[in-house]
């Protein structure tokens, strides 16, 4: 059956990321991805440095098990269900090739030219990912929240702060896209 | 068993990551060019369900399965932490390509550059809290 292998379109996506907030809020708990780091940290021992990591990370277990559900989903997806390319807009396709010599879009899932093994570990991608990172990690805390705790959990619940999180979301990922890549790519 | 549960919830919520593509860089690439309705198409199609859903728990007072309250809390009010932090977020999704979720999905997948991105996000989340007392909320 070729839904299995296909990408799934957005309105079946959509749905499905909905019922797993629902699915979520019925056992008891709230949809966010990035609530997980912050157990880790505390997990680790964060608690020493900063009172924010001083909680009863045990009692937070239930989102590290959901967080290993979303890998073993990636593995079994990739595997199994995908044949692992994308399919984006052949303009955008182009002008990633044209400007920054990224040829990998329709090719893989990633580009091959920063996330490749071969390529990684050079000093600029190495930066673009733990920068990358960090500012995930640090954006998401200060804000309360990332994609599914502001953008899904927080505006299906209509929340404005949520709202005022996602602008701040794109305004982030344009300023990036138009004015910092060029700099860098 | 609960713990089995927040398991299997997670294992598909990954593969719909995966499939929709929402995990792959190119796709929020393309969504911060406005390339394409893909990525607004199912952030928009789960808001529309959520919300609706969301109005119907209320309205019906909906509960959980073992019959407490649904976790609807209330965000805190404030301005500056949401635009500021949002910002901050959203300049580091479009450069790594990978939201919180994503990055547990790719690192499933098979990509082991992505350990770079979730030990930056750890660090970042770290490095809040160690700074939290000083920045504006």
């Amino acid at each position: 059956m070729s839904w299995i292998n296909d990408p799934w379109p957005w309105y079946v996506a959509g749905p499905l990321i909905a019922l797993t907030m629902f699915l979520l809020l019925l056992v008891g708990k709230q949809f966010g991805m990035s609530s997980p780091l912050r157990t880790t940290c505390s997990a680790l021992g964060a608690g020493k440095a900063a009172d924010f990591f001083r909680f009863d990370w045990k009692a937070e277990r239930w989102n590290l098990m959901v967080v290993l559900g979303a890998i073993i989903g990636g593995f079994i997806a990739s595997n199994f269900m995908s044949d692992n390319t994308v399919e984006i807009n052949p303009e955008v396709a182009q002008q990633l090739s044209q400007d920054y010599g990224i040829e990998s879009a329709q090719e893989a899932y990633l580009p091959t030219e920063i996330f490749g093994l071969e390529n990684f570990m050079e000093p600029t991608n190495l930066a673009i990912l733990l920068i990358g990172g960090i500012l995930v990690g640090f954006g998401a805390r200060y804000a309360g929240g990332c994609t599914s705790g502001h953008a899904i959990s927080g505006l299906s619940n209509l929340q404005l702060p949520s709202l005022i999180a996602v602008i701040g979301f794109f305004i982030g990922g344009l300023i990036m896209i138009n004015f910092i890549y060029p700099l860098i790519f | 068993m609960r713990y089995i549960t927040y398991l299997v919830i997670g294992v598909f919520f990954g593969i719909v990551m995966f499939k929709s593509e929402a995990a792959s860089w190119f796709r929020i690439y393309e969504m911060f060019q406005f390339g394409s309705f893909h990525m607004y198409g199912i952030i928009g199609s789960a808001l529309v369900i959520g919300v609706i859903g969301v109005q119907v728990i209320k309205r019906k007072r909906v509960g959980t399965l073992d019959g407490s309250e649904m976790s609807l809390k209330p965000k805190d009010k404030g301005v500056a932490r949401y635009l500021i932090g949002g910002t901050i977020f959203g300049l580091g999704w479009a450069l790594s390509g990978a939201c919180p979720g994503p990055m547990y999905v790719l690192l499933g997948a098979g990509f082991p550059s992505i350990l770079v991105v979730i030990f930056g996000a750890l660090l970042g989340t770290f490095l809040y809290g160690l700074l939290k007392s000083k920045l504006p909320h």
